[in-house]
This record gives C-alpha cells, sequence and structure tokens, in this order.
C-alpha cells in the first residue's frame, strides 16, 4: 500500500438535509483500497445517512463522493448516468444491512441468492454459478448441503453470513456495512468479525463499517469517524481515537463502554 | 539524525473533558534519541510517563508538540505529524511495539495471532506458520496451545504470546513496555536472550523494565525520567 497512490472513495463537503431535519453536514474523508473505514456515534448522529450517501443509496443536499472506477477513473457517483450507478453497485460494491432479510431474497434458496449477484454480471453457466455459490457457502463458513435451502430456515447468524457471501461473490472493490453484527448475540458476533476480519484482509477490500459497538470498530477497523449530531467531531487511527480520544464527545463514548 | 528513533521536545497532557475538563501534564518537552544496536531503559515512578512515550512513539497517542523521527524504509517519517496510512505502514515494517497487555482477538489462534505479523508484512503463509511456531516453541508454549485462541490464557502465557507476536519479525526499532512483568525465572532468562538478539541484529530498543536484573541484563543506558521531564 503506497502512500502516494488514489483513494478508491472520497467524500466532500457531504450534506444531507432531511427536508428542515439535518442528516449530515459537511463530512469529508478519503478511503484506500484495502482500508477498513469505521464510523461511530449514537444513534441519529448521521452516520447511516453518510454510508448511504456515498452508496448512492442516498442523494445529497451538497457536497460530492468520488469514486476511482476501474475502467474510467475517478467519477462523481452522484452525477453519472443511472444505468452506470447501477452497474457499480451490482459488480464493484457490496452493501451488507444490519437486517439481513433487507439484503436477501428470502424467496429464493441460499444457492440462488448468491447466483443472482453472479448473474447480473452475465455469468450463465450454471454448472459454474452452482460451483462458485457452493465454494463461496464454505468461505463463510456454511454448511454445503443448505444450499438449496430457503433463508427463512436459517438462523440469524446464518442469514448474516448468506447476506455477505452475495455480496462478496462478484469480487466488489467496496463494502458498506450498516451494523453488520447488531441483531446477533455475543458468540456469532465474535465468529462474524473474524470472519469478516479474514476476508478484508484476503481479498484487500475496502470497507466502510457503521456501527455504534466500539468493540468491533477496533477489532475491524484501520480508521474510525466520530460522528455527533450530524457532524464529524474526530478523525483518526481507531487505536488513538479509542484510547487517546480528544474531544468530549469521544471521551464519553469511550468512558461509557465497559470494554471497548 | 544519526538513530532509529529520535525524539524531541516532545509535550504530552491529557484532558479529561468528563471529569471538569482536568489537565493531567505528563511529559513536559523529552529529548532521546536511540542508536541502532542499543537498548535503552525508560526508569521511573509509576505514572511519571514511561509507557505515554511508548505510546506516543507507536502513534497510539497524539503528542502536542514536539517531534517523533522514525528512520523508515530510505527516508525519516515523523510520527507526531504522519498520516494514519503512514503510521501503519511504520508499525508494519519499522516499529514493534510489546503492550502490558494482549488484547485478544476471538476465536484466532496463538498461532496464527503470531504468523499475521509476517503475513502483513508480505511473508507467505507457510513460511510465517514456521516462524510462529519455531518463536512460540522457544517461549515454552507447546504446539497443542498454540492452536487455541489465547483468551483462555494465564497472564504469562498471554504475554509471551504478545511478546512472540512482535520478535517473529525483525523490526528495527523496538517498543518494549513490561515484556517480563508477569514471567516466571525460566522465561524471563528467554526474553532477556530475545532482547539481545533483537539489539544485536542492530534493532534501536526502546524499553521499560521494573525487574532490575532485566534492565541490567538488556539495558545499554538508562534514562531517569520524573515529573514528566527527562532528568538524565
Amino acid at each position: 500500500m503506497a502512500c502516494d497512490d488514489r483513494p478508491l472513495l472520497s467524500a466532500r463537503g457531504l450534506t444531507r438535509y432531511y427536508g428542515r431535519i439535518l442528516g449530515c453536514r459537511d463530512v469529508n474523508f478519503d478511503i484506500w483500497p484495502g482500508e477498513v473505514l469505521g464510523i461511530v456515534g449514537e444513534s441519529g448522529s448521521g452516520k447511516t445517512t453518510v454510508l448511504k450517501c456515498i452508496s448512492a443509496r442516498l442523494e445529497p443536499s451538497a457536497g460530492t463522493v468520488t469514486y476511482d472506477t476501474r475502467t474510467e477513473g475517478p467519477v462523481d457517483i452522484h452525477r453519472i448516468s443511472e444505468p452506470a450507478r447501477r452497474l457499480l453497485m451490482r459488480t464493484d460494491w457490496g452493501f451488507v444491512h444490519q437486517d439481513p432479510r433487507d439484503g436477501l431474497r428470502m424467496a429464493v434458496s441460499a444457492g440462488a441468492n448468491i447466483g443472482e449477484r453472479l448473474m447480473a454480471v452475465g455469468a450463465r453457466h450454471y454448472g459454474q454459478i452452482r460451483e462458485t455459490a457452493t465454494n463461496w457457502l464454505g468461505k463463510v463458513e456454511m454448511d454445503t448441503g443448505r444450499m438449496d435451502d430457503l433463508p427463512c430456515t436459517f438462523s440469524g447468524g446464518m442469514q448474516q453470513r448468506l447476506q455477505i457471501a452475495r455480496n462478496l461473490v462478484t469480487a466488489p472493490r467496496i463494502v458498506f456495512m450498516d451494523e453488520p453484527t447488531g441483531g446477533l448475540d455475543v458468540s456469532v458476533q465474535a465468529r462474524l468479525l473474524d470472519l469478516l476480519r479474514g476476508l478484508v484482509s484476503d481479498l484487500g477490500l475496502a470497507a466502510v463499517v457503521v456501527t455504534h459497538d466500539l468493540a468491533v470498530t477496533r477489532l475491524l477497523s484501520h480508521r474510525l469517524l466520530v460522528m455527533r449530531h450530524g457532524t464529524v467531531v474526530e478523525t483518526g487511527l481507531t487505536d488513538q481515537v479509542l484510547d487517546d480520544p480528544q474531544h468530549p464527545y469521544t471521551q464519553l463514548l469511550v468512558s461509557s463502554v465497559l470494554h471497548p | 539524525m544519526t538513530g532509529a528513533l529520535r525524539i524531541e521536545g516532545l509535550e504530552k497532557s491529557f484532558v479529561l473533558h468528563t471529569q471538569g475538563g482536568v489537565r493531567l501534564p505528563v511529559l513536559a518537552g523529552l529529548d532521546l534519541e536511540v542508536e541502532p544496536g542499543e537498548c535503552v531503559a525508560l526508569h521511573g515512578p509509576s505514572g511519571v510517563g514511561k509507557s505515554t512515550v511508548l505510546r506516543c512513539v507507536h502513534g497510539n497517542y497524539r503528542a502536542d508538540a514536539g517531534r517523533i523521527l522514525v528512520r523508515h524504509r530510505e527516508g525519516v517519517m515523523n510520527m507526531v505529524t504522519a498520516h494514519p496510512r503512514e503510521v501503519l505502514a511504520v508499525r508494519r515494517e519499522t516499529i514493534g511495539h510489546v503492550s502490558q497487555f494482549l488484547r485478544v482477538i476471538p476465536r484466532v489462534s496463538a498461532a496464527d495471532v503470531v504468523a499475521e505479523t509476517l503475513r502483513d508484512r508480505g511473508t507467505d503463509r507457510e513460511s510465517a506458520d514456521d516462524a510462529a511456531r519455531s518463536i512460540l516453541h522457544r517461549l515454552n508454549i507447546p504446539p497443542e496451545l498454540q492452536q487455541l485462541a489465547p483468551a483462555t490464557f494465564s497472564g504469562g502465557e498471554q504475554q509471551r504470546v504478545n511478546l512472540a507476536r512482535v520478535l517473529v519479525a525483525h523490526y528495527p526499532v523496538l517498543l518494549l513496555d513490561e515484556p517480563t512483568a508477569s514471567l516466571d525465572r525460566e522465561n524471563r532468562e528467554v526474553v532477556i536472550d530475545l532482547i539481545r538478539e533483537a539489539a544485536g541484529r542492530g534493532a534501536a530498543i526502546l524499553g521499560i523494565f521494573h525487574d532490575a536484573a532485566v534492565r541490567d541484563a538488556v539495558a545499554t543506558r538508562v534514562v531517569a525520567m520524573d515529573t514528566g521531564r527527562e532528568a538524565a
């Protein structure tokens, strides 16, 4: 990871209002390839708004989000055509929702959930799609014998792992995650975190992880943004922000946790 | 700068906003240089800021003023002003930090925790695993324990894993925060040997050693610290 290369994604002056209500204001950051950025803050601090704006799920009121595409170099994702944006979302990006039911198709099998993303990028050979899907179920530590079962027969932790497989099968360059371990019990959380850590470093993925859980962010992210009332109050290396927090709000956040 | 590490006018205080904004000054202008092959021991009473020095050098704490220059790749990096990505590169390649406590990662085995240091530096999996096994063996972590996650290990075992994960790589700069605090005599001797070997390879070592026997065995120079200022 050289220090003079280009960021994969840059947010500048990112601002979003919901009518008169502030979502986020003047948010600036860069993410480089292979880097995991954590966004922490309490409920309503604007972290999910930022995540939606940088993943083209929500249009900002002001500011730009620049993404370094494989073919055309940096583009403003909110200015390109809808088909171009859709293509990025299908191929280069993954989005892991807190509730796996928002990211999975519950009425089709586990294998089809993975295969569908592949077909969306042009895969047509049934045998190969099935093989890749099987392979990915293995990578997310799922019993490949459950390939033809519906996601509604899976536990929450299994559904979350399936959602991750569905996202990673197209070899995205950046994955956006909204509270990926949110609804899971602690032992399942640890397993999922370990899995995510391994996948992110093996695949050289960039990721943005929104969470209110500081322990999650310490394990997963290289750098941290701390948000409050829609603005970024502190940024830095994860261990530096958590061990030597400067802003009063970050100090409050860190001191309120039992085991950060 | 001739050394591998040079600290100039380092200042650090902590402002506790959650406790009425009380300000705790810790370091008020520390100067220190460590040459390759040297082992400098920071010495002084608890709370004087010894660990804070190490943490500032590692980029874990943010310095208020001064410069922390580290010879990194072909140049010199100032850890006080370095971009977070540069700090990560320095930590990967140049500075190894043995902190007082191992921050355990759920489900990751001791062997993998140690091998990860080398894999992050580009070593292939097999060589990294071999090196991990070998240093854990030297530190008397038996093979059956190496395959377990260190969360359930004793304090001494965790400290040895913590040492192994840093000493497995040959960092040019080493920061050692009480590396023998919870070790028995046999393992203390192993750690003394490992520190001397690192110095023999030309590592610049800055450490805190409460145990006088260990300090006498490894330190080439002792720097006394009191009330936030270097005295000698």
